[in-house]
């Protein structure tokens, strides 16, 4: 009875937590989304305009066109899938050579995670030379090369992780029953990885997508990013609140429908397997 | 059909363990081979070596007289039931156990009627379109076995396959691996460190120890004439008890007196002992079913002694009592309700005749 009385009690607190704790995350994006429809006068106005009387849409159009938005909108989803399905690819290769092949020996493993160590700084300047050099600067190739290296070491190390957990009877039943190396890696061990798979490919896009600092220098007038557009609200007239948010908002949609389509993959994926079947 | 040869094979593992040393196996087609031996003793990376899932460092193995060290493991022709049945889990039981074929190019026609040949073979026809993690574990080992059947391989290699189901469902599947080796005739080699297995399964035992054969040969020949004292130790449960003397040779006969110095038990007149001398420390062992109530007669070998019952362990088809002999405790094999106290005295027959001696230096039998 008294583990009854204690139990019951407990909502009350957990409610109250999950509501601020709720206002705390979606406070700013209901501001950014209000914000985008807001006429300009009503930006910092004083009381707050919680809803706009004449909502517009027409900070959409401004951010999407005339501040090339859409350009930088169509730029990043084809070089952050790009980069994704490469890293993806690669990585999940890599990462299963290093767990059953034990590639490299000790080391390489953790090699590769360490390049996330490095400061990006560190990398962009010559990375910049070598990309005029091979006219790579300011084009979606270069920008998929730079984003797949760039998301490689997590991918790698994540599907590592997974593999290493993964029993390697079942790809040994898949030898003996009759497949090569190769076939037992795409039919059973790709297949197993699948949720792994998800979620790194899920932590590269959104690297890829939200990345600026590469982006600012590796482009300028082509290949920019959505990010890198958002330089352009700030201006000598001031910050363009409406065409930003609305860009942000812009910019929010294919996080939250990734989230969506892949959420089951993504918890499966990211306790590592742990709930497998 | 093959049958398995394996000369001076070794294999160590990065990190220094040299987990095979020296191995060398003749196994004839159609046998039932069991390679038993405690954990660590080298008995599955024997068993993964033949399967072609590690590389032999040294030596050949033929099967079926062609030397596999350089073949891949989908060519060597053989099927392997893991411990923990490796099912595929995302495929249905139908794919799991076709896989083999479909790796393979068989026609889908061709597949699906091996399927269920196999499924019927093994009653498990109900459950061909269930996902693995929807079966039982006794489903799953009939599946493991289903998908080793159904390529119709040379050899077939269990490694451990019963350890993860419950004595009653192990019984069962024994039974059934036997009756399915007598209705296939396949060559197979099996691996438990469950004596028990291995003495109910095995037309040939090969009994291991730290990465070598300690003796090999037909269940009950490993059983009565064990070659060293661990294997008469290893096999058999309750398991022998080994008694601590010397060996005393005189002309009126050879005598063992236990290490209290006092008690003497006269060997039996035709019992050769090779290699013995007098006074040599050996180990004298006894299984339960040596030491027994007393019959009354006395005949040659057979000992009579006054025991008292320090403990009794019925098992309920018969009872353990335990006694001392000469301050060494000794296990009797009783009628089930023979005894029913314990610091009753009783009459018991030790069945020198029976027993095994190892020279307590070399532990090898006498």
């Amino acid at each position: 009875m008294a583990r009854w009385k204690k139990r019951r009690r407990l909502p009350i607190a957990r409610i109250v937590l999950l509501t601020l704790y709720m206002i705390f995350l979606f406070a700013p994006l209901y501001w950014v989304a209000i914000t985008s429809i807001k006429p300009s006068e009503d930006y910092l106005a004083i009381p707050p305009v919680w809803f706009p009387k004449e909502p517009t849409l027409g900070h959409f159009t401004a951010a999407l066109i005339t501040y090339h938005g859409l350009t930088g909108l169509i730029n990043s989803v084809i070089i952050s899938l790009s980069a994704t399905a490469l890293s993806a690819l690669f990585g999940t290769m890599m990462a299963y050579s290093l767990a059953r092949f034990n590639t490299g020996g000790q080391h390489l493993s953790f090699w590769v995670l360490s390049q996330r160590f490095l400061p990006p700084i560190a990398i962009v300047l010559p990375l910049f030379l070598n990309y005029r050099y091979f006219h790579l600067h300011d084009t979606r190739t270069g920008m998929i090369l730079a984003y797949t290296m760039f998301t490689l070491p997590v991918t790698v190390w994540m599907m590592f992780a997974y593999f290493r957990q993964m029993p390697r009877s079942l790809e040994e039943a898949a030898l003996v029953d009759g497949c090569t190396r190769w076939q037992a890696f795409r039919q059973v061990a790709v297949p197993l990885a699948a949720p792994g798979i998800v979620a790194a490919a899920v932590f590269a896009f959104i690297s890829c997508w939200t990345e600026f600092f590469f982006a600012i220098i590796l482009t300028s007038r082509h290949a920019f990013t959505l990010p890198t557009v958002f330089r352009s609200f700030l201006s000598f007239q001031g910050a363009q609140y409406g065409e930003a948010s609305a860009l942000a908002v812009v910019s929010l949609v294919p996080s939250i429908l990734l989230g969506i389509l892949v959420q089951q993959h993504l918890v499966r994926g990211l306790t590592l397997g742990a709930v497998r079947g | 059909m093959a049958n398995v040869k394996i000369t001076g094979l070794h294999k160590s593992y990065a990190g220094g363990v040299h987990a095979v040393r020296g191995i060398d196996l003749d196994i004839p087609d159609k046998q039932f081979a069991v390679l038993v031996g405690p954990s660590g003793c080298g008995k599955s990376t024997l068993l993964r070596t033949i399967a072609g899932l590690e590389d032999a460092d040294e030596g050949t193995i033929e099967i079926g007289g062609e030397v596999v060290n350089d073949v891949r493991p989908r060519d060597r022709d053989v099927a392997m039931v893991f411990q923990d049945y490796a099912l595929y889990p995302h495929m249905t039981v139908a794919r799991n156990i076709g896989f083999g074929l479909k790796a393979r190019k068989f026609a889908k026609s061709e597949i699906e009627e091996r399927v269920q040949r196999a499924a019927e073979m093994l009653g498990i026809t109900s459950l061909l379109d269930r996902l693995p993690r929807q079966l039982s574990g006794g489903q799953r080992q009939r599946v493991a076995i289903g998908r080793a059947v159904v390529r119709n391989p040379k050899l077939f290699l269990f490694d451990e396959p019963l350890s993860n189901l419950d004595a009653q469902l192990r019984d069962e599947m024994r039974g059934e691996l036997k009756r399915l080796h007598q209705e296939i005739g396949t060559t197979m080699i099996y691996v438990t460190h469950d004596q028990i297995e291995a003495m109910t399964l095995a037309d040939h035992i090969v009994l291991m120890r730290s990465g070598q054969v300690e003796q090999q040969g037909p269940p009950l020949d490993l059983f009565e004439r064990p070659a060293t004292k661990f294997v008469a130790g290893f096999l058999g449960s309750p398991q022998m008890t080994f008694l601590d003397g010397f060996l005393i040779r005189s002309s009126a006969g050879n005598q063992i007196r236990l290490a209290d110095g006092v008690t003497v038990l006269p060997l039996p007149q035709g019992r050769k002992l090779e290699g013995a001398v007098d006074d040599m420390p050996v180990f004298l062992g006894l299984r339960p079913e040596h030491v027994t109530r007393s019959r009354g007669v006395s005949e040659d070998g057979l000992v009579q002694y006054e025991a008292k019952i320090e403990l009794i362990q019925p098992t309920g088809s018969r009872s353990y009592a335990t006694f001392s002999l000469g301050d060494q405790q000794v296990m009797a094999e009783l009628q089930a309700h023979d005894v029913s106290q314990p610091g009753q005295q009783i009459t018991i027959d030790i069945n020198l005749g029976r027993a095994s001696l190892f020279d307590a230096r070399s532990e090898r039998a006498i």
